[in-house]
């Protein structure tokens, strides 16, 4: 193609981009189609790829394609393999694409469409895509080499560290999370709790399949799997308009929690390839499937938006979860927009499959845009119902009050009408009993899917749509859920090994006990508290995530910065460094309100003692006075957790930015641990076939 | 046409670990041929394989939220 017809073409990308942008922005009072969010998306994401990621490449990390991966050097035929760019691509896209991207849109659209949209489109495309290629090429030019280690290593002790509490302590707060979403999902519902139920043995067969009858036939036994799981979903109605069976399957949120905490349990002890390795086979078929069906539904219906561009609730009143614009909606949508925990993935993961150091930019930067492409669509899916819905399904009894006719009058006098009737028909058509106060982001995705793909493939499947859309989000949620657990449960494994070598032992039986048993109480814990909770418990546990979320990114982009500058690029440390200040401010703004702001819904010391002086004055109804000395004590240790976490994040930036002065001062610095120049000998053909 | 849906099925199987077994002889030949005398001990079967695959390929953090 020549030259000018290349710029021809961008110049019309740039256009179309920026008319689709600001008619997102602009548009007031109306209803906008959901194409134009596509559109935005597909010209914003080809832009920053073709011209910023790029430059990022060519310019700033300098990608060498003469030099010899990891993959290359310590080719071993299993974990080192140099692999085609595109099954790299695959198993990095289904390794960080996880709920996060589903869930946060979803509760952040309380805002209205247009700031979650924004922060998506441009967070990922300057913070999070950087973040994922700049760690996965640092990583690749140090042997494949963890962020733990790579902190440790050149920054210092300090940074090592931080980055290892960082990782497990986020571990426990997104695993008790995640929790909560399934549990509220499964709350009273049979036919939910029974599809969700199913995917165990379901996986346990798939594995003893590959593992004993047809070993190896991975993608035979998958095929069972997965229509095992459909079977399921259709299965659930059966179990639903069951009389007696039925109530096997109805059941609080606090059984249902003491339910899920035994399952972490017996899956981070089982071996993994009864539960974990198969269930992970299906939720990454399932994630993959349902979400090219969700963007071709999508685009072949072409749905309106009906949320408005900003709410009321930008000055922080909101029902799903307290808190200003500023810096809220940064920490509510974290994965799809930038996410530490991808650091994790981009290093020691990644780089062993590597074959060509070319392929960083797409797979670390392309990667992270599908990713948060995934986070648009989840934001379409949740802006497309009615703002009523949408608040009916997603504010707690807590805030809305237990009787539907009080809760559809305090939406609509918001100015969200909704009725009663409404609610019962929709919940009617969804195969549910109800639909109020559906905390945690997955029934309102769900309901959202399901019109959705109803709409496009037939209305009249609307429950079975529903019940699909929650067994999809239920069966990747549990995934992470079960392999969250195991690596904390090795983390800890690793850190009391240094005491006790015999703890050390990944398969001694009394450590493997012990420690798992550990790992699910820590998050066992978060998950009690969130279900027991009047307010739903999304609105303390996610603002919790996504603080810690983000601190991960912070120490992951202070890595980047702090290797940046020892390499004599200070010029181009703004690249990680603009986006790790950014992440500094939001963190430290978020973290500060949660400390003291004298709003009970945001503040953990005002919630705290709002509560303290309610039992003092024997206004509290029996059933909450009971649970309140345990919120009371929840919530300052929440606050506690905050406070260490804003602390931890200072303490690494101090250390980053203490080698970096030191190193411009031209004083003495660990020195950078990038591996020799070996000329890559890998032929084209076999490689990359 | 034809040729387009075996590269796709060929990417899925490689996506998938369906073909990691095919891709385990093939190092394995490449790797040893020129050994034959020195060491070598037979190529996995492919149970034995599978199950050592399986469970390398789950020591560490595999997956995100």
């Amino acid at each position: 193609m020549n030259k000018t017809l290349k710029s021809t073409i961008w110049i019309l990308i740039a256009i179309i981009g920026a008319s689709a942008v600001g008619s997102i922005a602009l548009n007031r009072g109306e209803n906008i189609n959901a194409l134009w969010f596509i559109a935005a998306a597909i010209c914003v994401y080809s832009l920053a790829y073709r011209f910023y990621a790029t430059w990022i490449a060519t310019s700033v990390l300098i990608l060498d394609d003469t030099r010899a991966t990891p993959a290359e050097r310590f080719d071993n035929g299993r974990d080192f393999t140099p692999t085609h760019k595109w099954i790299v691509f695959g198993h990095h896209f289904a390794a960080i694409a996880g709920p996060g991207p589903l869930v946060g849109p979803t509760l952040a659209a309380q805002f209205g469409y247009l700031p979650g949209t924004l922060w998506i489109l441009f967070g990922a495309v300057l913070g999070g895509c950087v973040q994922d290629m700049v760690t996965l090429f640092l990583s690749t030019r140090r042997n494949a080499k963890s962020l733990g280690q790579m902190a440790r290593e050149e920054l210092g002790a300090l940074g090592g560290t931080a980055a290892l509490i960082g990782t497990f302590s986020i571990m426990i707060i997104l695993i008790a999370v995640l929790g909560l979403v399934v549990v509220n999902a499964m709350k009273h519902s049979p036919w939910a709790t029974f599809t969700v139920s199913a995917t165990i043995p379901v996986a346990m067969l798939v594995g003893i399949y590959m593992r004993y009858i047809r070993p190896g036939q991975v993608l035979e036994a998958s095929a069972i799997g997965v229509i095992l799981l459909l079977v399921s979903v259709g299965g659930g109605r059966f179990i639903d308009e069951h009389e007696t069976l039925r109530l096997l399957f109805d059941h609080e949120g606090l059984t249902l929690a003491w339910w899920i905490m035994a399952y972490g349990f017996a899956a981070a002890v089982l071996p993994v390839w009864l539960l974990l390795a198969p269930r992970d086979y299906l939720s990454t078929y399932m994630k993959l499937g349902t979400i090219t069906l969700l963007a071709v539904a999508i685009i072949m219906l072409q749905p309106h938006i009906k949320m408005p561009a900003i709410t009321p609730f930008t000055d922080g009143s909101g029902p799903i979860f307290g808190g200003k614009l500023f810096p809220f909606v940064f920490i509510t949508i974290a994965c799809g927009a930038i996410s530490g925990f991808h650091a994790l993935i981009s290093s020691g993961t990644t780089p062993k499959l590597l074959s060509n150091e070319r392929d960083i930019q797409i797979i670390g930067y392309g990667c992270m845009l599908l990713e948060s492409f995934v986070a648009i669509m989840a934001m379409i899916a949740a802006t497309v119902l009615d703002p009523g819905v949408f608040f009916a399904i997603n504010s707690s009894a807590g805030v809305v009050g237990t009787e539907a006719v009080d809760a559809v009058a305090k939406i609509s006098s918001w100015g969200y009408p909704v009725t009663v009737e409404q609610m019962q028909h929709l919940a009617h058509e969804m195969g549910e009993a109800t639909l109020f106060a559906r905390t945690g982001g997955a029934p309102s995705l769900a309901v959202g899917m399901a019109s959705i793909f109803g709409s496009a493939f037939g209305e009249n499947l609307l429950a079975l749509w529903y019940h699909f859309a929650i067994m999809f989000e239920a069966i990747f949620i549990l995934t992470t859920l079960d392999a969250g657990t195991r690596v904390g449960r090795f983390m800890l494994q690793d850190i009391l090994g240094n005491f006790w070598p015999k703890m050390g032992e990944t398969s001694w039986t009394p450590s493997v006990v012990l420690t798992s048993g550990l790992v699910v109480s820590g998050w066992g814990y978060f998950l009690y508290i969130g279900v027991i909770d009047p307010n739903g418990g999304v609105n303390i546990l996610w603002p919790l995530f996504g603080i810690a979320n983000q601190m991960l990114a912070a120490i992951a982009l202070c890595v980047a910065t702090g290797i940046l500058i020892k390499s004599g690029k200070l010029k181009f440390a703004w690249v990680t460094g603009l986006p790790l200040a950014w992440l500094v401010i939001i963190t430290t703004t978020a973290a500060w309100e949660k400390i003291t702001s004298s709003d009970i819904r945001i503040g953990f010391f005002s919630a705290a003692n709002d509560l303290t002086e309610k039992i003092a004055s024997g206004i509290l109804p029996p059933a909450k006075a009971s649970i309140a000395p345990q919120l009371i004590f929840n919530l300052h240790l929440d606050a506690w957790l905050t406070l260490f976490f804003v602390g931890l994040l200072w303490l690494i930036i101090f250390d980053m930015l203490r080698v970096c002065s030191r190193y411009l001062s031209g004083k003495a610095v660990l020195p950078l641990t990038e591996s020799a120049h070996i000329p890559s000998r890998l032929v084209e053909e076999w490689a990359r076939d | 046409m034809i040729n387009k849906i075996n590269t796709l099925w060929r990417l899925i199987r490689r996506l998938s670990g369906d073909d990691a077994y095919e891709q385990y002889l093939k190092y394995y030949d490449r790797h040893h041929q020129n050994k034959v005398k020195i060491l070598c001990q037979k190529p996995l079967s492919k149970a034995e394989f599978f199950k050592q695959w399986q469970d390398e390929k789950w020591n560490g953090i595999k997956r995100c939220c």
